[in-house]
């Protein structure tokens, strides 16, 4: 059942964006979302319209409409403004431009080989600028609205460089608070980031510091092996829990739906034989009160897919968090 | 026939109320009787992390004194300050049935941010002893405390926000149906506030437009 309970969004983060599309896009308007308020409005209070028919009948659900798509277009703003956090697009994120080519392509290799081992997710990120939030904060915010780690494990770790700001933090999620603690992140970051950083070698310092990352929690090899078997069955397999809601689902839908099946279908796509009388799928229904003749249940009605497909922890194609989270473990610094 | 109309009927009957009570016993929970009991649980459980933090703060002062006499034993007032404010924010608690009294949550607030305060107060201090800044047993302490506060904020945050979301149950259109008619006892939690010393805008002085 975890990975149901995925599906919620952090808390207080966006769960849609309109970036994505997610908005404007299932209303089903004839008009685009995108149109300006006010060219909306003219085209739905088009003056030939008023001419043909009483103001009073045509006019009152054309306003509605009008004030609704309004009302839906001045929500989309803000939606906009909670979006400011960078996009997951792969295992290094660097919107700062601080990491050469090689190195990136060299990093990500790594930490895709790490997560294969023991299933701990590391991301590297790099952000131009924290507009002022506390860092601890943003990274915070990041690391949940990416999800890091597996759900159930909390097994990830987030490298943030802000640039501008001149800090580093190490977040650490819940679950390798334990291997990866306080103290090791606050060394990596003065030991090994802070000095190739204040000599200006950005992409050498944080390959470094990943380095250690995944050798501290190397160190701890078996809890890591464990770790790694736990999350591949998981993924692999579907267990009882999974299989549960969805036979439950199809059930009720087919009570529920197999009633409105039965009334509406044979009159569709049955053979009339008779005055209400429809033969359809090798069966006699008859509308109007009684019931059909032929017995058996209908197979009809479709039921629901429920789609429990859960999160994906990002093996294959595209990347994404496994829905971990973090409670402000690390350490900070800066150059 | 006549016997066997009667039974088939009833039996048809009781089939059609065991249909309605499956049916519809499901949708009672989806008419929001599990919002309060489920957003008062969430806040519980993030008091209860709050607390957790709060306790590991409290943990590690005791090794920070004993690290920090070793090469400041003439601090004495701002050891003893820190020693005291911790003693007295180990004593009040607020267990997760009190959360909805202003009063008990007011002087656990209060005693966590004298604890904090003089914390502050020691690491500050601290900056004038080169030695104890380059121990390691000092360094791991720190970066712990560190962590710690880190912690505290994360944790606090999550309980403002579960709080909010609890209190807006009660107070929110379909849910506080439940709260008037069935959940009559429960009442909005209390949640953290700034103080008012800290509410006060810095005044930014140059010198420039004195007099």
């Amino acid at each position: 059942m975890q990975r149901f309970s995925t599906f919620a969004p952090p808390s207080g983060l966006p769960a849609i964006s309109p970036a994505s599309g997610e908005i404007g896009c299932h209303f089903g308007f004839r008009q685009s979302p995108t149109l300006p308020v006010g060219e909306i409005k003219a085209a739905v209070q088009s003056p030939p319209l008023r001419g043909r028919c009483p103001a009073g009948q045509r006019g009152a659900p054309r306003t509605a409409l009008s004030l609704f798509l309004t009302i839906i277009l001045a929500l989309l703003p803000l939606s906009a403004f909670a979006a400011e956090l960078p996009k997951l697009t792969g295992r290094v994120v660097d919107n700062a431009g601080m990491i050469d080519p090689a190195t990136k392509a060299a990093l990500v290799k790594k930490l895709e080989d790490f997560q294969k081992k023991g299933s701990d997710q590391i991301v590297v990120a790099t952000v131009d600028s924290l507009d002022g939030e506390p860092l601890e904060d943003y990274a915070n915010r990041l690391f949940r609205a990416w999800g890091l780690g597996q759900a159930g494990e909390n097994n990830g770790v987030l490298l943030l460089v802000a640039k501008s700001d001149r800090k580093m933090r190490i977040e650490v999620g819940y679950g390798l608070e334990g291997t990866l603690t306080d103290l090791h992140t606050k060394l990596i970051i003065e030991n090994t980031m802070v000095p190739a950083f204040r000599a200006g070698d950005f992409s050498g310092g944080i390959s470094r510091a990943v380095d250690d990352i995944i050798m501290v929690l190397e160190g701890n090899a078996a809890e890591l092996e464990a770790r790694g078997r736990r999350n591949a069955e998981e993924q692999s397999s579907w267990s009882v829990d999974d299989y549960v809601p969805i036979l439950f689902m199809l059930v009720w839908a087919t009570l529920f739906f197999g009633g409105f099946a039965m009334a509406v279908l044979p009159p569709i796509f049955g053979r009339k034989i008779g005055p209400g009388r429809y033969r359809w799928l090798g069966m006699d229904f008859q509308t109007g009160g009684s019931r059909r003749s032929g017995g058996g249940w209908p197979t009809g009605g479709g039921g629901w897919s429920s789609g429990g497909s859960g999160w994906s922890s990002g093996s294959g194609g595209g990347f994404s968090g496994g829905g971990g989270s973090s409670g402000g473990g690390g350490a900070s610094g800066s150059w | 026939m006549q016997a066997a109309a009667p039974t088939r009927f009833f039996a048809v009957r009781d089939l059609r109320a065991f249909l309605l009570l499956v049916l519809f016993l499901p949708l009672l929970a989806s008419c929001g009787y599990n919002t309060i009991p489920t957003a008062e649980e969430k806040a519980k459980a993030a008091w209860s992390e709050v607390l957790n933090q709060y306790q590991r703060r409290a943990d590690l002062i005791p090794n920070l004194v004993e690290t920090v006499k070793g090469y400041a034993s003439h601090e004495r007032d701002t050891l003893q300050a820190v020693v005291e404010a911790r003693a007295k924010a180990t004593q009040v608690t607020v267990s997760p049935q009190t959360l909805s009294d202003p009063n008990a949550f007011k002087a656990f607030q209060d005693s966590q941010a004298g604890l904090t305060n003089s914390l502050s107060r020691l690491l500050a201090v601290v900056e004038n002893y080169p030695d104890l800044k380059a121990n390691q047993n000092f360094l791991a302490l720190q970066a712990q405390l560190e962590g710690t506060e880190n912690r505290i904020a994360v944790a606090r945050r999550d309980y403002i926000e579960a709080v909010r979301e609890y209190n807006l149950t009660l107070r929110t259109f379909p849910s506080v149906l439940w709260a008037t008619l069935w959940f009559t006892n429960n009442e909005p939690y209390q949640t953290f506030t700034i103080p008012d010393d800290k509410m006060q805008v810095p005044t930014v002085n140059f010198g420039t437009s004195k007099g």
